[in-house]
């Protein structure tokens, strides 16, 4: 039996701090969503040819961080690691929260928000978005479930084993359907590729991982309960292992699409001569959130130092955004072929490399998507017994 | 179904209410054309649905000939704007005098329309819906000395 | 199977039905596509052989389109659509292109070439394929439009049109064409002249602009129509779609590129 006891957040000073700060961001983020809604996305920086921008790239690593989230609860339930136990709560709350604060972002980004309703009830079953959305909503049921059968009294461990297995099940379904929503965009170079769906689901893994440890670190560093130390070294480890199998992932994606001659010029675009979007991909999203990372969760002091596991975990989040920034943004830089084996040219950027300067505004509006998944899983960690209140060792 | 409701009970509150209390409620401009032959009452109560279902028919199946039609709404009860320039105008749906505004600003309900629709006709839409009117500059102008003649009768 | 549109119109609007006015019409869906129609009071008056308002079932609306004969500085096609349909373009990246004119070079031998590219109204069209709420949307003829109505704004569409085919409106717009509405924050896209294939144009302002240049380089017609101009036109000549590795069957062809 699960002997740990859980308790409510207590109002600290530092609870209240936090929570003004991330509440003047998502305020900031409503005030641009009506400012942007009010004068169009033309005071964005997207454009008729980057037509998804930065609050995709947030949205995005929201909702495929959600799902890894859900890990740290699986492990505990379904492949029944003790350690895990004591902190399955808070992954269930914070898988929840991150997907409310992902769909936020991707809804209020839409060019008629007012409208959402509209799509509830004209339904088209051929479109993956559809589909995602009836995935996503799912997904918050079937989690409230299982923080339900953890928090509850006398529910019997089958049940309990039973829902963790559903919302494992289903959380692999969603990042295959958050991932398919580029694999099958058959006419862009960039994402016709059946490798998006894996590759997908082990970013869920590594930026899941790397984000909950930080909201351990963050929520013990605003109350009195700490990381357990043998935890903590465990996820570290863990975490480095799921960062491995991205870069192994992300090797094949690109190495298999070399050799595909009608991918090789988006892949020298994005692995060579792609400006920006190349220093992303090897500065952000190789060394900063892959390489290095591993090498410190591997190393020796990354069990005694959570400076140090703290450090890995955020330079993965960043190397997250900037893979995501490059699959979603350098995907769409890289021009269209329409004519192949024709140089092109247009007054509509036919045959150049699209521009696109993003602008603050979408950056607060990612911004405070982030501040709104962790203003939800502050506020669900206050009314609920979500924490545990002795997770020493 | 809001939309219906609300109109509904505006509907009702015109009926019902006492004579002396008829400044209440705006007045609403008197339109060109013929009148609707199923009576003022029932558009007020049904040209959201109408409008609605029209417009699916268009849209979806090309049938253009159809009883609701914005444009048909825009021509016949447009309300002459204050003369700007040379070109007199009818008011736009920016302006409370526009005949859509009268009535929604009372109730307060946003017009979604006009995103996307003109709100004041052009002079081949006149001529579309009212072919006593030529698509010239001619034409244009009868129209619009008809519409001051309107507002400017007894109600 | 009735179209959830009439089964609306006989749930909610009986009354209307029964009060109808003397131009109404009377609607009857026979399967999914063929529609009957009764005129009733003048039009029925005018006699029987008025033209079936709505679209023409089995039509498959095309462009024919033969890049040798398009001038690289000709542009009348998409100035004609731009004055048709009240978009404009100013160079911006952010403005609308409905229509656009392409100039090709070929790597190989250097030869270059100039054709309009537009929505080329694929018969399994990627944009419909992933719009969530149906939005895109292809009508019987073969059509493919934006219902405004109904479109959020994803912008899904664009990501999936091979051929870059729509843009979004970036900006309150006003002063729209009655035939053409069009407004902030959705996609839109050529619509093939919709609004006048319904009135039995027979052809698309492109096509008419192109012809009075004389160059005559576009086509429009029923690609299903065997005796149509078009029909037998690719029927003889060699024509290519584009991007024909994707089998989206479009609407579009074109010869000579
Ligand atoms: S060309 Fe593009 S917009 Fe047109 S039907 Fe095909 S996919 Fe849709
Ligand atoms: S932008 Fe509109 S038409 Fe395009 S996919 Fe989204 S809802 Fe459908």
């Amino acid at each position: 039996m699960d002997r740990t006891s859980y308790r409510e957040l207590r109002f600290t000073p530092r609870f209240w701090g936090l929570v003004v700060i991330l509440g003047a961001f998502v305020a900031a983020a409503g005030g641009i969503v009506l400012y942007v809604e009010h004068y169009g996305h033309i005071v964005t920086g997207m454009n008729n040819q980057i037509v998804w921008g930065v609050p995709h790239v947030f949205a995005i690593f929201l909702i495929v961080a959600a799902s890894g989230a859900l890990n740290i609860s699986s492990i505990g339930t379904v492949f029944g690691k003790k350690d895990y136990k004591p902190v399955g709560r808070l992954s269930n709350l914070l898988a929840v929260a991150l997907l409310i604060g992902g769909l936020a972002v991707l809804v209020l980004d839409l060019g008629r928000p007012d409208r959402l309703v509209m799509a509830m009830y004209t339904y088209n079953f051929t479109s993956i978005f559809a589909w995602n959305i009836l995935l996503y909503s799912g997904f918050i049921g079937i989690v409230a479930l299982y923080l339900y059968t953890q928090m509850a009294r006398g529910v019997p461990e089958i049940a309990q084993k039973s829902a963790g297995m559903l919302a494992f099940v289903w959380r692999l379904a969603l990042t295959t359907g958050t991932g398919s929503i580029f694999g099958w965009l058959v006419a862009r170079q960039a994402y016709d590729a059946a490798i998006m769906a894996p590759l997908f689901i082990a970013m869920s893994f590594s930026f899941g991982m790397a984000v909950f440890m930080l909201v351990m670190f963050m929520t013990t560093g605003i109350s009195t309960r700490q990381f357990p130390v043998a935890l903590r070294t465990r996820q570290a480890r863990l975490l480095g292992i799921f960062v491995a199998v991205v870069l192994y992932f992300t090797a094949v994606q690109h190495l298999s699409a070399i050799y595909v001659a009608e991918h090789a010029g988006v892949e020298r675009f994005i692995l060579l001569e792609g400006g920006i979007y190349t220093l992303l991909f090897w500065g952000g999203q190789v060394l900063i959130g892959g390489i290095i990372p591993m090498i410190i969760l591997f190393s020796k002091q990354a069990a005694t130092s959570g400076r140090l596991v703290g450090l890995a975990a955020g330079m993965i989040v960043l190397g997250g955004f900037a893979q995501l920034y490059v699959i979603i943004i350098g995907g769409q830089a890289y021009p269209l072929e329409i004519f192949p084996g024709f140089e092109v040219s247009s007054s509509f950027s036919d045959g150049v490399i699209n521009a696109y300067t993003p602008t603050m505004l979408e950056f607060g509006l990612g911004i405070g998507g982030v501040a709104l998944a962790l203003l939800l899983a502050l506020g669900g960690m206050k009314i609920l017994r979500i924490m545990p209140d002795n997770a020493t060792e | 179904m809001k939309n219906l409701l609300t109109s509904l009970l505006a509907v009702l509150a015109l009926a019902i209410a006492p004579a002396h209390a008829q400044e209440l409620f705006p007045s609403i401009p008197k339109a060109l054309g013929e009148p609707h032959p199923e009576g003022n009452e029932y558009w007020r109560i049904n040209h959201p649905a109408l409008l609605a279902h029209d417009r699916d028919l268009v849209v979806l199946e090309g049938i253009r000939d159809v009883d609701a039609s914005l444009v048909g709404c825009v021509v016949c009860h447009a309300v002459n704007g204050p003369d700007q320039g040379p070109v007199p105008m009818p008011v736009d749906a920016g302006s409370p005098d526009n005949s859509c505004q009268v009535c929604h600003q009372f109730v307060a309900i946003e017009i979604g329309c006009f995103v996307c629709h003109a709100s004041v006709p052009s002079k081949e839409d006149v001529a579309m819906i009212l072919p006593q009117y030529s698509a010239d500059d001619e034409g244009w102008r009868d129209y619009m000395e008809d519409l001051a003649a309107l507002q400017e009768a007894p109600q | 199977m009735t179209s959830p549109l009439h089964k609306e119109k006989g749930a909610e609007l009986s009354r209307r039905d029964i009060l109808k006015s003397g131009a109404a019409l009377a609607t009857v869906t026979l399967a999914p596509g063929v529609t009957l129609m009764a005129f009733g009071g003048k039009k029925a008056a005018a006699g029987e052989d008025m033209p079936a308002d709505g679209l023409k079932p089995g039509a498959r609306w095309g462009l024919l389109i033969d890049a040798a004969k398009c001038p690289e500085d000709c542009s009348a096609c998409v100035s004609a659509c731009s004055a048709e349909l009240g978009w404009e373009n100013n160079g911006l990246e952010t403005d609308p292109q409905w229509i656009r004119k392409v100039t090709l070079r070929d790597k190989e031998t250097g030869r270059t070439n100039s054709l309009p590219v537009m929505c080329q109204h694929c018969e399994s069209p990627p944009c419909v394929d992933v719009c969530p709420t149906g939005a895109s949307f292809k009508r019987e003829d073969g059509i493919v439009l934006v219902n405004r109505h109904t479109c959020i704004g994803c912008r899904y569409c664009m990501m999936a049109c091979p051929f870059k085919a729509r843009s979004f409106v970036f900006a309150p717009v006003s002063d729209q064409k009655s035939i053409a509405p069009r407004g902030i924050g959705t996609v839109e896209g050529c619509t093939l002249c919709v609004h006048k294939i319904d009135r039995g144009d027979g052809t698309t302002a492109c096509v008419e602009a192109c012809t009075a240049t004389g160059n005559n380089a576009m086509m429009f017609g029923d690609l299903n129509d065997p005796e149509s101009e078009i029909a037998i036109a690719v029927a003889t000549y060699a024509s290519v779609e584009l991007r024909a590795d994707l089998g989206l069957n479009l609407g579009v062809r074109y010869q000579n590129i």
